[in-house]
């Protein structure tokens, strides 16, 4: 990789700037948090600038004329065009701010896939998606009679390429697709998706939340027309999400939730619509926490997505050689080269429920379950996984403790 | 290592004394817990009394999940029908001798409603059924 990661200065610095990784989870026992695909951790920065806007401008925004309500919107919208540079939108106006993905997804699903989809329309999306893009099309397939169709999963954990080939011949109105997934942590090859959406004459949606933290995503390059992320899993806080659109396609959909801010013009029985973003951003939005995605925004770019990338490139690599050495542990997904910092896996048949009890007690935090994706279980023919990921402020030592905690767990159910 | 594995629940967990299947049975329910994937089944014979006489689980799931399988049925064999309706949360709490958070309380419990959503012979299994 040509990038240089972190040389350990720079990283001890690095975790000095996220206060919760100091702490103890149980007595004398420090945290190891490898959590990080289901939220993240935030530096003090973000935290500082949620605080310091409630302590100093907490006002409502775009309607005030008074200098609280001027200096919130100012910062907030601030925040928006943050995020614009951070992926390489053409505008601000291309960011609207939702919840978090789901929210973003299902504003799709309510908005331009309403007005544009019919009984017996083809919606392509994965086996290996996340719950949040599979139900909203389960939703508007069983309200509309759309039809959906999944890309299949290889035994290696990758999308079968061709068979995804074939199923374009049946002209789908819309592939939407995870950048890169949550469990087997397979980064899939985003441009080539879309650019066979496009040459297929299908719109494309990206659920950008794994992959928008973790490495360099440029619209442009991608030339999606939707990208969909979180900001509480790119070191900001819950509550805050957005959906890219391209301009053209927003401006041509209806708006989605009804009320004030996303509109022109009131009468008793109808209304104008605002103009992009505010279109479809209805009430009041979540102030302060724009204003701290717009700071962990300047975190990652101060940090550089390059150099984060690289860094859990290695981290990952590691951990997957670390974990190969714990006899019975099995990893699913493909090797370190197609992957971002994520590793389920299981152990024997210890369930892994009581793996990551038993992790809890020596302050290392990962996840059991399915990770809100059962039909990807299900492909791998497992109930449960349990899952460590990896973000920038990880080290090789949390990893090494891992690994030797995994030992313990086995052989206490040896 | 830790209080939640006491001894006595990784030793019912590996080697279980009611795990099986009955057939044929008198009662027999199963259910899961989509958290985590958990599943289980319980067969029970009941005499003319309406007493409990013989039971087994199967199923898979979590340390937590099976060993309290397998301590309610020891505990329940013997039991009428409506003591075994009488049966909550704090019983299995008090079989398993140790805290829970609420995530592995679902573990724990699991089995006490497949049990009772049995014995009162419901289509569901409801949580109403392990509440005290
Ligand atoms: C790939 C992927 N998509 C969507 C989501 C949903 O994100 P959120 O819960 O923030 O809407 C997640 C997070 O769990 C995810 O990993």
């Amino acid at each position: 990789m040509a990038t240089s990661s972190f040389n350990p200065g720079e990283l001890a610095n690095l975790l000095k700037d996220f206060p919760i990784l100091s702490r103890e989870v149980h007595p004398g026992v420090s945290l190891a948090y490898l959590d990080s695909a289901a939220t993240s951790q935030k530096p003090a920065s973000v935290i500082d600038a949620m605080d310091e806007y409630y302590r100093r401008t907490n006002a409502n925004i775009h309607r005030g004329i008074h200098m609280l309500a001027e200096e919130a919107t100012a910062k907030y919208e601030d925040a928006r065009q943050k995020v614009a540079r951070f992926i390489n939108a053409h505008s601000e106006r291309e960011i609207i701010f939702t919840r978090n993905t789901t929210e973003a997804i299902n504003l799709v699903a309510y908005t331009w896939a309403r007005a544009n989809l019919k009984n017996g329309d083809l919606v392509i999306l994965t086996e290996m998606e996340h719950h949040s893009n599979l139900v909203p099309w389960q939703i508007l397939a069983s309200e509309r009679g759309i039809r959906l169709e999944f890309i299949p999963v290889t035994d290696e954990g990758l999308l079968d390429l061709d068979a995804y080939q074939q199923l374009l011949a049946q002209e789908p109105r819309l592939v939407s697709f995870m950048h890169m997934s949550n469990v087997l942590g397979t980064i899939n090859p985003a441009s080539e998706i879309v650019r066979m959406a496009h040459a297929a004459g299908a719109v494309a949606l990206v659920d950008g939340a794994q992959s928008v933290p973790h490495f360099p995503v440029d619209v442009q390059d991608l030339d999606a027309d939707f990208l969909a992320f979180s900001a509480h899993k790119m070191l900001g806080p819950t509550g805050i999400g957005v959906l890219y659109g391209k301009e053209a396609l927003l401006n041509a959909m209806p708006p989605f939730l009804g009320g004030g801010d996303m509109i022109k013009k009131v009468m008793l029985r109808s209304f104008s619509a605002n103009s992009l973003p505010h279109k479809f951003e209805a009430g009041t939005p979540a102030i302060a926490e724009g204003i701290g995605l717009g700071a962990a925004v300047d975190y990652l770019t101060h940090t550089g997505m390059d150099r984060i990338a690289a860094y859990e490139h290695e981290l990952t690599s590691y951990a997957l050689d670390r974990l190969s050495e714990v006899s019975g542990l099995t990893v699913i997904g493909p090797r370190a080269e197609l992957r971002g910092g994520v590793a389920a896996f299981t152990l024997a048949d210890i369930h892994p429920h009581d793996v990551a009890q038993l992790l809890d007690r020596e302050g290392l935090a990962v996840r059991a379950g399915h990770h809100c994706a059962m039909p990807l279980h299900q492909r791998f023919d497992l109930p449960a996984t349990t899952r460590a990921s990896f973000y920038l402020y990880n080290t090789r030592a949390d990893i090494d403790r891992l690994a030797s905690a995994l030992e313990r767990v086995k052989k206490l159910f040896g | 290592m830790d209080d939640l594995y006491r001894e006595i629940i990784i030793e019912r967990y590996k080697d279980p004394l009611y795990r099986g299947e009955l057939n044929p049975h008198d009662i027999t329910f199963e259910d899961e817990n989509p958290l985590c994937g958990d599943h289980i089944r319980i067969d029970l014979r009941v005499d003319e009394h309406g007493t409990v006489t013989e039971a087994a689980f199967s199923g898979h799931g979590c340390a937590i999940s099976q060993a309290s399988a397998d301590l309610l049925l020891e505990s329940v064999i013997g039991k009428s029908l409506d003591e075994v309706r009488g049966l909550g949360k704090q019983d299995i709490l008090d079989l398993l001798g140790i805290e829970l958070g609420p995530v592995r309380l679902k573990c724990a419990l699991l089995s006490l409603k497949v049990l009772k959503a049995g014995v009162y012979g419901m289509g569901e299994a409801s949580d109403d059924l392990v509440e005290d």
